[in-house]
This record gives structure tokens, C-alpha cells and sequence, in this order.
């Protein structure tokens, strides 16, 4: 009976940029169930936030969604309207953006931007809205609330300030919550602290989340299913289990094998050398193969098709998902 | 909310259509005024009574004023001199100011207060009543005018030059050339000076507009060029009597120097945007 | 924030005093205003009487004492022409160029400010293109040229208007619409400029993501961050538009304050001109003050040390 919040079919999205036109996100497809988290990963530029921006239909000028669905609840969300999508978003689908120092407008006080999202969608006034929006603030764990009200936003931390944002997005009970890189910007101990705050408000909720990160720690500790994009591709997805004890795809298998363990005495870290193709004309094989050590020519020349592993889901377009890694 | 159209890249290509004529036109009103004694077909200050206003014709394309003379050739020594006039005073108030500027931000201290005092001064006065009162005080000759002109322009070299070397004197090559004993003025020549060389060069070329005007300004006024020296200004205001019978008078110099005006503020905006994109508009 | 201000107005009255000194130095230039104040046929002996009478033959650190303290107590000497202090010839005229200036200042805003978030929001389409262009126009012509073009169209070939003259509102549209046209494309130029930045923000991104409808976004959320430069530049424009009131005042027979100091100095009648340009230099040095200090009391988030 759980059928998916949002499925996300072949989406591709267009940048014009002044060298060309980048494909930033590529044949895009994945769903999300209720009270699911998916993490979305990749390194900068792999089309993530993009991808994000495109469920919302809020790409910058330069962007445009050239193909696909963006199904929600059942309703294609790139054929509403401006109008329709007002409603939608900051109602039934919130988003936290990356950068908490600037993602507040600097001239209004945090009472003020709180309240709005119940002035707009739930049309409270007055005393009521205020109540309202000390009882989202405390949810989000911002201490003395009630003193806070009139306060500028250039007053708080960059952790209170990601709050706020929280606060606002999760006020109206939306269905799907998308968080952006949340905590990159933030010190590492408040890291934890905000993705804990997000769990217990999705746990008390019910609402599903998108989180969108280079962090694997977080994926594993906080999400449920995990998509890998690189270059504006899903290159595996599956089960956040499945993905991480038995990763398919040798970027992925990279990228696990780069996270430096305590246990582990180590003279250099491991990374993975080498920088993502251009998206303006994209190589007509793997793209990671530039990069990848067991690549040959078909890998090269041939995109890869799905290799599927076990019945949950799990996938992966690389041709070498078998093979040890030298 | 207007939707996100498919982009393309041909934003790009106005752009440089519009440099391209921009420059062009700067380039041929400057030939033409350097050129003025063998291009045009009368003497801009041939008389002939009997042709007097007439109006646009191929003998005469721009007419003809009050006296019979030629407005496209007086147009053209207007160029001269209008041009003439707007070089020289922004080189002097560039030069002077531009290292003024360069000197006081570099030092500090109280030199660089007074120095800021004295522009605020300039500041304080609109240029146009500056100028008139100190054209109206020692006189209106070509080269008072010249001086005045500079007078009233130079604070803002001053104070933009004197924030870029604010910037550029803590940099790490200007630490190492004092620990390496070089003395300040090297320091200015070498460093400061070759380095705020951009931003000067998109002052110089958006300020020969602001200069053009102004002296049109003073010279319609009566206090700029003298009669009989054409300068775009005068001719505009000897065609003013004559609006409503021959309007090309006053017409034709003032869609000349508007054209030379955008072109060099296009110019002007391209070598900023190449050179300084971060200048503000304030000054 | 105190310390900040005291210091912008020590700054402010350094440069007062400067201005003075160097009015009564550029006067003093000019040269002896005996020749001027007193009939062709008067010998040197009488000029010499009322040299003593002046005060002219003094020292002249005593002169410039004198000097100030007549400025002080705002006497500024007899203006020759009209036969009245000169400080009186000029206040008298400064409600009509008020008028025109501020009447050009609103116009530019009113025009400006609309036409730059239009152009910002629909950025690249054809309605940009409009606005860009009515900006380079304004900003390629002198406003004298803009006043005679509008006689000629509007009151020589259409004979809608009057060709000039100060009598009810038809007279003050084309000298003010002339007269701002320069200020308000540059209105329009910096409101665009910072409008786009501000649309580009992440918290504007913010709010389109809290479902806030569009016109709301542009209206209270964008254009109250993109105004905070556009407010400095509407102050600085007052003494560009002054100076254009000049031109402007004599292309169509505008009875103010340029225009008597055109002809005060066309009559060698220098006290009225000297009263003038002090008027003009303090107050706009403190026009300049208060913009400043303003300023710094919109932005929150700004604490001058």
C-alpha cells in the first residue's frame, strides 16, 4: 500500500552557460516512498542540486527541463502552472537550502519570515500565527524562542540559521522535504545536531526527505536509499545496505574505499584522481572511465547498461560491476 | 513569473555588433575632426547671405544657419574642437588626480584627509555651476576653459585611484619590495601605479562623455567656446532662435555629438566590463 | 555609530571652510570690484574712498576675518543688479529651481525605478531592450539638447505645450521630464544592476521555495534589498540635476536660480554669484552628510566603528 511519493522519470535538464549548452542533468530517474529518505550523492557539478531545482521548477535563468516527469502524489509537477506550483511548494514540499549565511533575507526579523510561509498557506493571523510560529521554532530546537521573534538574522549562528530555514520549510507538514547539502557549510559538531533535528522531525511526521550530499557518513547514518550521480547521471542506486556492502560501480566502489577508518593506519589518503567530463559534449561511453582503472574500450566507447543485483532495486550502469578492482 | 526560455547563445552576437559600431563611429567622428580642414566642402565660417537657412539639401546636408553657413562643416570643426577640448581635460584631470589619488591612498595619514577634503569640495558643487563660476571669475578662453573643465572633474580620478592603491598596497609584492629597500616612489611607479592601470583606463574612456557634455553645457550657456570657434555647444545654441523656422541648426550638431557620446559610453561600458566589471556606479 | 557620525560631520565642516576660503580667494581674483560698483567717470581717489569704505585696503587675513564674519551673520553684500543683499536675490529664486529639481528627481524615480525591476525581472527579452535603450539615450545627451527637442516636437510641430515660461504644471512637464532624464536612466541602470544580483540570491531562492507568490517576491523581498544603493545614488543625483537646472532654466525662460546666476555673471554682478555658489556648496555638503548618516541607519547589519 506505499506507493511512491515521487518519481522522477528521465528527467533532463538543460544550462546555457557562455561555453555552450550543459546537459546538467541526464536521463535522471528515481522514486521516493513515504517516510523514506533517499541521499543523493555526488562531487560538485555531478547534477544533484540541479536535480533538485528541477522537482521544484526553480532553475536559475539560464536553466531549462528538457524532458521527463516529475511525478507527486500522482501529478506531473513540470506541466502546473506558476500559480499551482506557489501552492505546492513551502506546503507540500519544502526545501532547506546549502548556504544557512545567506539563504535568509537579511532585512526582516526571523519572526517575520517564519510567518510567513502560515500567513500564505494557512492564512493565520495574529495571535494565532504567532503561537504558531514559536511552536515550529521549539520543534526545530531553537532555545528562548519567544525572546528570538524580533531578531535579525545576522544575529544567529550559521546552526541557528540553518534551523530557521528548517523551521520554515517543515512548518506546514510538507510531504517531501529536500535538503540540499544541509550541513556542508556548518562545523562538523553541529553537523550532526541538524541532521538529528531533521530525523526526529521526519520520524514524528511521517514526511520523506531527499538528502543531497558528498558526505557517505551521513548517507549512512541517516538514509534509507541512496542515488550515486556523477556528471549528471545516476551511475548506481539502491538500498543505502545494498549500495554500501556490495557497491557495483567502480566510482562507487572509489568512493567507499576513500573514506579513511580510525582503525586503519594509513601514510596517504585515497582519492580518487582526475576531474569529471565536460557536460557541454559529453563523452559517448562511461564518463567516469577517464578516471576508472579497470576501464577498457567498450567502456569507453558504450554507455553501460543496467546490471541489477538482488530484487530490491539495486543497479548500476557500469560494465565492470563484477570485477575486483586491481 | 515569466518561464525560463530555451537558452541560446545569441545574446552573445548583439553584443558584439553593438561594440563593433560603437568603436566604428568613435573612430570616424575622430578621423573626421582630425581630418577637418581637408574633408569638408566649405569653411565653417564661410558666409554666404543669400543661401542663408536653408534647409538639408545634397549641396548643403545639413542645412544651412542665419549667415549661410555650412552646418555639416561646422559640425565637423565642432568635432575638433568639442573633442579637442574633452581630451585634453581629461587627461589633465586624470593625470592629476589619477596620481594625486595613487599618492594619498598609498601614504594615508593626514595628507591623504586633506587631499579627500579638497575632493569632497569638488563634490560639493554640482560641475556645472563650479565651472560657471570659475569660468565667470577668470575669464572664458579656450584654455581657461580647459583648466576649468579639469577642475571640476578631477576628485573623482582622485578618489577612485586612491582606493585601488588602499587595496594594492598591502599585497604581498609590495611588502616584499619595501623589505627589499625599494623606496615608495618605486613602489608607486612599479607596483601600484601599472597595477590600478585598468580601472584608470575605464575612467578615462567613461569620463570623455561626462567632459563632452559638460562643455557643451558651458559653450551653449555662452561661457565655453567662444564665437567664432564652432563647438557643438555653440552651434546648438545659435540654432535655438531658430527652432520652429529651420530647426536643423540646433538639430543636426546635437544628433552628432549624441551619437558620439553613446558611442563612447558603449565603449566605455565594454572596456569596463573587460577590465574593472567591479566599479561601481557611484562614481 | 555616534563616533561615525562625528567624524562625517567634522569631515563636513573641514570642507565648508575650505569652500569659503576658497570663494574669498577666487573673488579676490577676479579683481578689484571698484571699477564695477561705480560709474565709468569716477576718478581713482573716489575709487580709493570706497576701496576704504570695503575694507579692500586691508590685510588680507583682516579681509577674510571680515569676510566670515559677514558670511556668518548671512550678509553677503549688496547685489548691484537688483539693489537688495544678495543673500535675498538668491533665497527669493530658490523656490522655483526647488521645484524644477525636485519635480525632475521624482519624475526619474517614478520612471526609474519601475523600468529597472521590469527590466531586471524580464532580463534579455524584448521589454530589457526598451529599458536599456531609454537608459543609453538619457545618458548620451545634455538635458538642454532633450528641452530643445521637446519645444520642437511637443510645442512647435504638435502645439501641445508651452514653449516655456512658469506658469501652472503644463509649463514644469517638458523642463522636468528634460531635466531627469539623465538621473533617471541612471536610476534605472543601478536598479536593474542591483535588482538582478538581489534575484540571484540564495534567500530570494528561499523564498520562491516557501511558495511566496512571484509579485510578492519582487516587490517586498527583492526590491527592499536592491533599493539600499539606489537611495545613496537618488541623493547624489540632486547636484546633477542642479547643475542641469542651469541649462535647463534658460531654455525655457525658467525663472530661478541658475538662471540668475547666468545673469549675474553675464553683468558682472559677483556678489550674487558668490552667495549663490556658497548656498549651493553647503547645502550640499549637508545633503551629502545626511545621506550618508541615513545610510548607515537603514542597513541593519551595518555598525560603523
Amino acid at each position: 500500500m506505499n506507493e511512491d511519493l515521487l518519481k522522477v522519470e528521465n528527467l533532463t535538464t538543460y544550462l546555457a552557460s557562455r561555453a555552450g549548452i550543459v546537459t546538467a542533468v541526464d536521463d535522471v530517474s528515481f522514486s521516493l516512498k513515504r517516510n523514506r529518505t533517499l541521499a543523493l550523492v555526488g562531487e560538485s557539478g555531478s547534477g544533484k542540486s540541479m536535480t533538485c531545482l528541477s522537482i521544484e521548477n526553480l532553475l536559475p535563468q539560464n536553466g531549462k527541463v528538457a524532458g521527463g516527469r516529475v511525478l507527486f502524489k500522482g501529478e506531473d509537477l513540470l506541466k502546473k502552472s506558476s500559480k499551482e506550483m506557489e501552492k505546492i511548494r513551502g506546503r507540500e514540499i519544502g526545501m532547506i537550502l546549502q548556504d544557512p549565511m545567506t539563504s535568509l533575507n537579511p532585512l526582516f526579523t526571523i519572526g517575520h519570515q517564519v510567518g510567513e510561509v502560515f500567513r500564505y498557506h494557512k492564512n493565520l493571523r495574529g495571535e494565532a500565527l504567532k503561537k504558531a510560529v514559536i511552536e515550529v521554532l521549539e520543534k526545530a530546537q531553537i532555545p528562548a524562542v519567544a525572546e528570538r521573534l524580533n531578531s535579525y538574522p545576522h544575529e544567529f549562528s550559521g546552526g541557528m540559521r540553518q534551523r530557521v530555514a528548517i523551521a520554515i520549510n517543515v512548518a506546514c507538514g510538507p510531504d517531501l522535504l529536500i535538503a540540499d547539502e544541509p550541513t556542508t557549510a556548518l562545523d562538523v559538531t553541529v553537523q550532526l545536531q541538524i541532521l538529528r533535528v531533521l530525523r526526529e522531525l521526519q520520524q514524528s511526521s511521517g514526511m520523506s526527505m531527499i538528502l543531497v550530499t558528498h558526505d557517505l557518513n551521513l548517507v549512512e547514518r541517516f538514509a534509507d536509499e541512496v542515488a550515486i550521480m556523477y556528471a549528471g547521471k545516476i551511475v548506481e542506486q539502491g538500498s543505502v545496505k545494498e549500495v554500501f556492502t556490495r557497491p557495483m560501480h567502480v566510482y562507487t566502489r572509489s568512493l567507499l574505499a576513500a573514506i579513511p577508518r580510525l582503525d586503519e593506519k594509513v601514510d596517504r589518503l585515497r582519492t580518487v584522481p582526475g576531474q569529471p567530463p565536460s557536460l557541454i559534449n559529453p563523452p559517448p561511453g562511461c564518463r567516469f572511465a577517464v578516471r576508472c582503472t579497470l576501464a577498457d574500450d567498450k567502456c569507453r566507447t558504450e554507455y553501460p547498461d543496467w546490471t541489477k543485483d538482488g530484487k530490491q532495486g539495486h543497479q548500476a550502469t557500469c560494465w565492470k560491476a563484477g570485477e575486483a578492482i586491481k | 513569473m515569466p518561464e525560463n526560455k530555451t537558452p541560446t547563445r545569441s545574446s552573445g552576437l548583439a553584443k558584439k555588433i553593438q561594440i563593433v559600431m560603437a568603436v566604428s563611429l568613435l573612430v570616424i567622428i575622430i578621423l573626421a575632426a582630425l581630418l577637418a580642414p581637408f574633408i569638408v566642402p566649405y569653411g565653417p565660417t564661410d558666409m554666404s547671405l543669400g543661401d542663408s537657412l536653408k534647409p538639408p539639401s545634397w549641396a548643403h546636408p545639413f542645412g544651412t544657419d542665419s549667415l549661410g553657413r555650412d552646418i555639416l562643416s561646422r559640425t565637423i570643426y565642432g568635432a575638433r574642437i568639442s573633442l579637442f577640448v574633452a581630451f585634453c581635460a581629461v587627461f589633465i584631470a586624470g593625470t592629476t588626480g589619477g596620481i594625486l589619488g595613487i599618492v594619498a591612498g598609498y601614504f594615508g595619514g593626514f595628507w591623504d584627509a586633506l587631499l579627500m577634503r579638497f575632493a569632497d569640495v569638488q563634490f560639493s558643487l554640482p560641475a556645472v555651476i563650479l565651472a560657471l563660476f570659475l569660468v565667470g571669475s577668470l575669464g572664458p578662453s579656450l584654455t581657461n576653459l580647459i583648466i576649468v573643465l579639469s577642475l571640476a572633474n578631477w576628485a573623482r580620478f582622485s578618489r577612485v585611484m586612491r582606493s585601488e592603491a588602499l587595496s594594492l598596497r598591502t599585497r604581498d609584492y609590495v611588502l616584499l619590495s619595501r623589505l627589499s629597500g625599494a623606496s615608495h616612489l618605486r613602489i608607486m611607479v612599479q607596483h601600484i601605479a601599472p597595477n590600478a592601470m585598468g580601472t584608470f583606463i575605464v575612467l578615462v574612456t567613461l569620463d570623455v562623455g561626462i567632459v563632452i557634455i559638460l562643455e557643451a553645457t558651458l559653450s551653449f550657456l555662452g561661457l565655453g567656446v567662444q564665437p567664432p570657434d564652432p563647438s557643438w555647444g555653440t552651434l546648438i545654441a545659435d540654432g535655438r532662435e531658430y527652432l520652429s523656422t529651420a530647426w536643423w541648426i540646433a538639430i543636426f550638431p546635437g544628433i552628432v555629438l549624441m551619437l558620439t557620446v553613446l558611442a563612447g559610453n558603449t565603449t566605455g561600458d565594454f572596456v569596463r566590463d573587460k577590465l574593472s566589471p567591479t566599479l561601481s556606479a557611484r562614481w | 555609530m555616534f563616533n561615525y557620525a562625528l567624524r562625517r560631520v567634522a569631515q563636513s565642516l573641514i570642507t565648508i571652510f575650505i569652500v569659503i576660503v576658497l570663494i574669498f580667494v577666487i573673488v579676490r581674483i577676479v579683481g578689484d570690484p571698484t571699477h564695477i560698483m561705480l560709474a565709468p567717470e569716477a576718478t581713482e581717489a573716489d575709487r580709493q574712498v570706497l576701496r576704504e569704505i570695503l575694507g579692500l585696503d586691508k590685510p588680507l587675513l583682516v579681509q577674510f576675518m571680515r569676510f566670515l564674519g559677514d558670511m556668518l551673520s548671512g550678509n553677503f553684500g549688496m547685489s548691484y543688479a537688483f539693489n537688495q543683499p544678495a543673500m535675498t536675490v538668491v533665497l527669493d529664486r530658490v523656490p522655483e529651481t526647488a521645484l524644477l529639481t525636485f519635480s525632475a528627481l521624482a519624475l526619474a524615480t517614478v520612471i526609474g525605478i519601475p523600468l529597472g525591476v521590469i527590466s531586471a525581472v524580464y532580463r534579455d527579452t524584448w521589454i530589457d531592450v526598451v529599458g536599456k535603450l531609454f537608459a543609453v539615450v538619457g545618458q548620451s545627451a545634455p538635458p538642454f539638447l532633450f528641452g530643445l527637442v521637446f519645444i520642437l516636437l511637443f510645442s512647435v510641430k504638435l502645439g501641445w505645450l508651452p514653449t516655456g515660461g512658469f506658469e501652472g504644471p503644463e509649463t514644469l512637464i517638458m523642463p522636468a521630464l528634460a531635466l531627469g532624464w539623465y538621473s533617471a536612466a541612471g536610476i534605472m541602470r543601478l536598479t536593474r544592476s542591483s535588482m538582478s544580483e538581489v534575484l540571484e540570491s540564495e534567500y530570494i531562492k528561499m523564498a520562491k521555495v516557501k511558495g511566496i507568490p512571484y509579485h510578492v517576491v519582487i516587490t517586498k523581498h527583492a526590491l527592499k534589498n536592491a533599493c539600499l544603493p539606489v537611495i545613496t545614488f537618488m541623493g547624489l543625483q540632486l547636484g546633477v540635476l542642479l547643475g542641469g537646472a542651469v541649462s535647463i532654466e534658460a531654455v525655457f525662460a525658467w525663472p530661478g536660480l541658475g538662471s540668475v546666476i547666468l545673469n549675474s555673471i553675464a553683468g558682472l554682478d559677483y556678489t550674487v554669484v558668490q552667495a549663490a555658489v556658497t548656498l549651493i556648496a553647503i547645502a550640499f555638503t549637508v545633503i551629502n552628510l545626511i545621506v550618508d548618516l541615513l545610510y548607515s541607519m537603514i542597513d541593519p547589519r551595518i555598525q560603523y566603528a
